[in-house]
């Protein structure tokens, strides 16, 4: 073997990539371009979706934004508020953010629910299809089913259910708020993420129409208005809806509405359980319980009864020694 | 010396553009094809890009082989050479773009790191040596060979939009219909062979 069939393939591809290199490295010193380290730290403290949803088209234009201080530091819905602190931090501003939103579809009339006018066979999608007389959902106000909102999300959190409606999922969802501004029937909603009951109707007819034209419809009986603990339900245009700064998702208003328009699973509903070895008798708890669910003097065992007690949380808050838990129910 | 002669300069282009197209002849870039093709503006940009590209790859690889390899006898080489070659360019490139044309930038940044290892590139560059081309039959290859590219992904690109809006049965939606299309496309780019 000849030494020089090595040495002469190393020699090459070394020197060549040596030269590369060497003129890489010479050309990222020469033609560096200067940029902020601040847009490099707050660009880095984004989520780097790219989705859009902050109005600027990525993540490296919402940097450039925020530092020049034309966005502001929570301008970012897709990152919530872990990166609204540390692009905060980055900034050296302060901000306060509320809880993560998610997209949520306001209708749960599906197409065995909702009666269908006509047959659409037009284009598969919901902006065509509510150009044509409102859609053939006989609802005005209902979820077309057509996947527009689907195509729209770039994270694939929304899917077509067999019955033909939209349906989130929450734990995919990145708040981009993508499929609310698409919809042609604004049936999509911003609902905070821990929020378990949500009234799921736009209906705004009177109740009589509403419910000839959809099983699930809000009909306007303001039952729950009436029968919600904390005020947090109000009505108007024919429709109930819920402040969700007062809810406390006890589901008092699923398990009275009569049409089953407000959604919110009741085995989810937590219960309230007094920690025996933290409590130390105060009774504020059983004073603060709307239902009365909670049994028991001042000096006195206190006790839950479990099948009273409507998972409020409103006794946990009120106790001084933090010794009520709220579990759910297995 | 260099054959200049014109009619079998225009018979490469035409050759590498219609008949042997990148893409649908000779399925090279396939990657790209489908992955930029859902909309015609950036499918536009990544065309642009790969011209781009091949053409200056195909200007050095062609110096790379004909002072380098052959004189050393390291035709066995050749791949790693290129890939190193074509890796090192896309990247010098995109930094001086950067430098030079931030509105370039904005429009191609985004494609150029995903050239850096194509095969249509790498393809084109090896395919010029094979075909024993001189330097300018090289570039005019070259040139074909990309517009061949940004012809085939723009059309299919403005093919997936309609598609988009179509109406199409359930299992075939989204990616199945597209390369569907993307074999049709190929079976009509076919229909060219026989012309050069």
């Amino acid at each position: 073997m000849n030494i020089s069939d090595v040495i002469y393939p190393v020699v090459s591809l070394g020197g060549l990539g040596l030269l590369f290199g060497g003129g890489l490295a010479f050309a990222s010193q020469k033609f560096a371009v200067k940029v902020d380290p601040l847009i490099l730290q707050v660009n880095d403290a984004l989520p780097g979706v790219n989705c859009g949803a902050c109005g600027y088209p990525g993540c490296s234009s919402f940097a450039k934004a925020v530092v020049e201080e034309v966005a502001a530091v929570d301008g970012c819905p897709v990152g919530g508020k872990s990166t609204a602190e540390e692009v905060a931090k980055v900034m050296g501003v302060e901000v306060s953010v509320g809880e993560r939103q998610v997209a949520k579809v306001i209708c749960n009339a599906d197409n065995k629910k909702a009666k269908e006018d006509f047959d659409y066979q037009g284009i598969v999608d919901c902006k065509a299809a509510s150009k044509f007389n409102g859609g053939s959902k006989s609802c005005n106000y209902g979820c077309l089913g057509l996947a527009t909102c689907v195509r729209e999300c770039p994270v694939d959190a929304i899917h077509i259910t067999n019955n033909k409606i939209a349906k989130v999922d929450p734990d995919l969802c990145i708040s981009c708020e993508k499929c609310v501004k698409v919809c042609p029937k604004n049936v999509i909603d911003m609902v905070p993420e821990s929020q378990e009951v949500v009234i799921t109707c736009k209906n705004e007819e009177k109740g009589k129409i509403a419910r000839q034209k959809c099983d699930v419809a809000c009909i306007g009986c303001q039952i729950c208005v009436k029968s919600c603990p904390f005020d947090a339900i109000d009505f108007e245009n024919n429709l109930a809806f819920i402040d969700y700064d007062k809810c406390t998702n006890c589901h008092v208003c699923v398990e009275k509405c009569p049409t089953h328009a407000i959604e919110g699973d009741i085995n989810n509903r937590k219960k309230a359980e007094i920690l025996q070895n933290k409590c130390i008798k105060c009774n504020i708890c059983a004073k603060a319980c709307p239902v009365d669910a909670i049994e028991g003097e001042v000096k006195e065992k206190h006790l839950v009864h479990q099948d009273q007690c409507i998972g409020c949380s409103v006794c946990a808050e009120k106790c001084p020694k933090d010794a009520i838990e709220m579990k759910k129910r297995k | 010396m260099l054959d200049l002669s014109v009619s079998s300069l225009f018979a490469i282009l035409v050759s590498a553009i219609l008949v042997n197209n990148f893409v649908l002849s000779r399925f090279l870039g396939i990657c790209p094809f489908l992955g930029v093709s859902k909309q015609v503006e950036t499918a536009f940009g990544m065309g642009m890009a790969v011209t781009f590209v091949m053409s200056l790859a195909s200007i050095i690889t062609f110096v790379v082989q004909n002072y380098i390899l052959d004189p050393l006898g390291l035709q066995y080489m050749q791949t790693i050479m290129f890939i190193l070659v074509i890796a090192s360019l896309v990247q010098f490139v995109e930094m001086v773009i950067q430098k030079t044309s931030p509105a370039l930038y904005q429009s191609l940044g985004v494609f150029l790191p995903l050239i850096t290892t194509n095969c249509a590139v790498l393809g084109l560059t090896i395919l010029n040596i094979q075909e024993n081309y001189n330097i300018v039959e090289t570039i005019v290859h070259a040139i074909g060979a990309a517009v061949g590219f940004s012809l085939a992904i723009v059309l299919f690109a403005a093919i997936r939009e309609k598609l988009e809006i179509a109406n199409v049965p359930q299992p075939f939606k989204g990616f199945p219909i597209a390369l569907l299309t993307a074999g049709l496309m190929s079976l009509a780019f076919l229909g060219f062979s026989g012309l050069v």
